[in-house]
Formats: C-alpha cells, sequence, structure tokens
C-alpha cells in the first residue's frame, strides 16, 4: 500500500505527462493540417505527370528499345527496397507497420532466393531493421535536418537511386510508406518504381483520349520523363509519409492523453480512500484513548 | 471556336496559376511555341525559360526551368521549377545559373568523349543564362 505521499507525487506526475501528450497532440493536429495542405498541392502535378507517362509508357513500351527504366533489366535477381519511415518516434505503431510490411517483402524476396539491398529514409526505420537485416543496408537518407519537405529532398533521393540503377546495382526498386486514408488509418504501402508500372485504370483513360503529337520524339520525351517520374513518385510517397506520420502521432497522443486522464481520476479515488481511513484511524486512537481514561 | 482556353501551371510542390488563357508561350527543347485555343495535341519537354501566359485581363510571366507541357483541349505546363517573375530575384536566379554550371561540370568530369550529355548540360547553362537576359538580371557571366 503506497503511502499518502507518493500517491501525490504519482498523480502529479501523470498530470505532466498528461500536458506533455496533449501539447504533442496539438502540435500533431497543426502540422498534419500543413502536412495534408501540402500533399493536396503536390496532387494535381503527380496525377498528370502520371496519365502523360501512363499513355507514353502504353505506346512505347512494346518497343524493344524502350528505356530500361520502363521495360527493365530483364531480370529481376537484385532488389531494392526504399523504406521510408518517420525521423521521430512517439506515434503509435506508424514506423512499426511500415517495417513490418517491409520485413514480409524481405522475407518473401529471401524465400525465392533474390538478393535483397535496403535503402533507408529516416532514422526510426532504420533503427528496427537494423538488428536483422542491417548487413542489407546500401544507405541512408537522414531527413532529420529537414523543417519543410520540398521536391528537392525527393530528387535528390531519386537521383541517388537512378545513379544506382545505371550502375547496374539493383534490377528492381519498390518503395515503401504508409499511405494517408484519414487521422485515424494509414495503411502501409510497398510500390514498385522501377520498372515504372501504371496503373490498368490510367491506361483506359489514356486511350480515351486525344493523341499526342510529340516533340521531340516519343522515346526522348519518355527517356527525359521517366527519371522525374521516379522523382515525383518518392516526392508523393514522402508528402504522403509525413502526413500519415503526423495523423499517426495525433491519435496516439489522443489516446495517450485520455490514459493518463483516467489514470489521475483513479489514483485520486485512491489516494482519498487511505486520506479518509487514515483520519478514520486517527479518530479511533483518540475516541480509544478519551475512553480508557 | 473559344477564344480562351484552360490553362494550368502546376510545379510539384503547388499549383501556380489556372485559369482561362488567350494564347501561352511556351519554351519547348526544340524550339518556343505558342499555343492558343484548338492548337493540335502535342506533348513537349521544356528548356529554361520564360512562360508567357495572356490572359484577359493581361499577361503573367513565369521562369521556368524544365518539365513537360501537355497541349490539348486545355493546356498544362508540368514545370519542374516554376517562378513568378515578379518574385525572381538576382538571388534566386544566381542559384539557377550555379546549379546549371555544377551540373555542367560535373558531367563533363563524368563522361569524356562523348559529346551527347556534355552538349546537353552546355545548352541547359546557356539557356538559364540566356533567361538573365531576359528578365534583365545580371547572371554575373559564368566562365565555360
Amino acid at each position: 500500500m503506497p503511502s499518502l505521499k507518493d500517491l501525490k507525487t504519482r498523480i502529479s506526475s501523470v498530470k505532466s505527462t498528461r500536458k506533455i501528450t496533449k501539447a504533442m497532440q496539438m502540435v500533431a493536429a497543426a502540422k498534419l493540417r500543413r502536412a495534408q495542405d501540402a500533399a493536396e498541392m503536390a496532387r494535381p502535378y503527380s496525377e498528370r505527370f502520371n496519365a502523360v507517362l501512363g499513355s507514353l509508357a502504353a505506346s512505347v513500351g512494346g518497343s524493344p528499345t524502350a528505356p530500361k527504366l520502363l521495360s527493365g533489366t530483364g531480370k529481376d535477381d537484385v532488389h531494392m527496397l526504399v523504406v521510408m519511415t518517420a525521423e521521430r518516434g512517439l506515434c503509435g505503431g506508424f514506423n512499426s507497420s511500415i517495417v513490418k510490411r517491409a520485413r514480409t517483402a524481405i522475407a518473401k524476396l529471401k524465400a525465392e532466393g533474390k538478393t535483397v539491398k535496403i535503402l533507408t529514409v529516416g532514422k526510426k526505420g532504420r533503427e528496427q531493421l537494423s538488428r536483422e537485416h542491417g548487413k542489407l543496408f546500401v544507405g541512408h537518407v537522414d531527413l532529420s535536418e529537414v523543417k519543410k519537405l520540398g521536391y528537392a529532398d525527393a530528387q535528390s533521393i531519386a537521383k541517388d537511386l537512378l545513379t544506382r540503377f545505371d550502375e547496374g546495382e539493383f534490377d528492381v526498386a519498390t518503395i515503401f510508406y504508409a499511405k494517408f486514408e484519414t487521422v485515424i488509418s494509414q495503411v502501409p504501402t510497398a510500390q514498385q518504381i522501377i520498372p515504372a508500372q501504371f496503373d490498368a485504370a490510367e491506361d483506359d483513360d489514356a486511350g480515351a483520349s486525344t493523341l499526342y503529337e510529340y516533340e521531340p520524339g516519343e522515346e526522348a520525351i519518355l527517356a527525359d520523363l521517366l527519371p522525374r517520374g521516379v522523382s515525383t513518385q518518392i516526392f508523393s510517397a514522402l508528402l504522403e509519409n509525413a502526413a500519415s506520420e503526423q495523423g499517426a502521432r495525433m491519435s496516439a497522443m489522443d489516446n495517450a492523453t485520455r490514459n493518463a486522464g483516467e489514470m489521475i481520476d483513479k489514483l485520486t479515488i485512491e489516494y482519498n480512500r487511505s486520506r479518509q481511513a487514515v483520519i478514520t484511524n486517527e479518530l479511533i486512537e483518540i475516541i480509544s484513548g478519551a475512553e480508557a481514561l | 471556336m473559344a477564344d480562351t482556353m484552360q490553362f494550368d501551371l502546376v510545379s510539384p510542390e503547388r499549383s501556380l496559376l489556372s485559369t482561362q488563357a488567350k494564347s501561352v508561350s511556351i519554351p519547348g527543347t526544340d524550339g518556343d511555341m505558342t499555343a492558343g485555343p484548338g492548337h493540335a495535341a502535342m506533348i513537349t519537354t521544356l528548356r529554361p525559360g520564360i512562360l508567357k501566359v495572356e490572359t484577359e485581363t493581361g499577361t503573367e510571366e513565369f521562369v521556368v526551368t524544365g518539365g513537360f507541357a501537355e497541349i490539348g483541349t486545355t493546356v498544362s505546363v508540368l514545370a519542374e521549377r516554376a517562378v513568378p517573375h515578379a518574385d525572381m530575384t538576382q538571388e534566386t536566379y544566381e542559384d539557377l545559373v550555379r546549379e546549371a554550371q555544377a551540373y555542367y561540370k560535373k558531367v563533363v568530369e563524368e563522361t569524356e568523349n562523348e559529346p551527347g550529355p556534355v552538349d546537353d548540360a552546355a545548352k541547359l547553362l546557356q539557356d538559364m543564362v540566356a533567361v538573365g537576359g531576359h528578365i534583365g538580371l545580371d547572371p554575373k557571366q559564368p566562365n565555360f
């Protein structure tokens, strides 16, 4: 049975924890808004980009001279997994769920006898993966200094990836990130970016639209656009991830605040009960002392 | 035929302009072109240059650094980076030129005796420098 003093310190410590989680929740809510706005603003670009790229890819796709970024290297022995996570923790299951998704993929690829290489973006994923798959790391991108995600950040990741691809380091690249659905649901997603893949729906759409003239030629444009497409996809994944992270943190901190509140209620009741017990005890002592006289 | 068309200018980070335009001058890789309503459908890549949009109310200018334009019933320009002419300061411009210069140097170092990529990079740099002349900023004469 803890003493009254112990209970009092417990209560005050839980109270200050609640203050912190409450503040974190509010900060996350503000950041979430900004991240969502950023993701919203980036959407028209990536949608149009993918539509154009999709129709181009559909018309050039079959040709034997199609760029490697589209047709692939002809093998799929070496897989590059780009695992994007947050730089900070305390955001519920956000990091773990992405890492879990990546782990399943790694296990599957390994079972198929493929070589796996990992490029991590964000510190948390690296920490979680390093125990099991530390030897597979080929690089890491640190975004902890980045205050506001810009297209340049995505570009530098894409550049790194493309250089490695040109040097023949891997055949297939997949990015892992959490897609932002709602504040309380983020879906860990794997998306293959090299060779480029397009949704069937987009192809249908492109087929229905006008036939374009290309200047310079189709393949020249495609060669110019495909590397940009990689940056675009990475950029939208980064933005989705940022929004998901803040959403996850917000709901995690909301939960924590509520739990702290419950804890305080419970402790307060316990505190009052023991205070009452102490008083009763003292009274009994006084009364029995008086009676003895 | 309608005398205006829908025009959109989007960069990866945000949408810069969405309006009805009378004509749009686009700095294409193979040469400048002006698209009006009912232009033949085409897709072209961009070089660094000035994008001029003529609307009912006036003309707007943007400095774009690359990307592509899609011309159809509507015109959309997807620019890697686009800065409104008014926001273009000497500082931002110098950054762009410096970037192009660094890229050029890197390409020259990496590719030996391959004129293709080096020429491309040189052209990119020249285009970037030429942009300065158009908008009245000094590129600080980069040494080739």
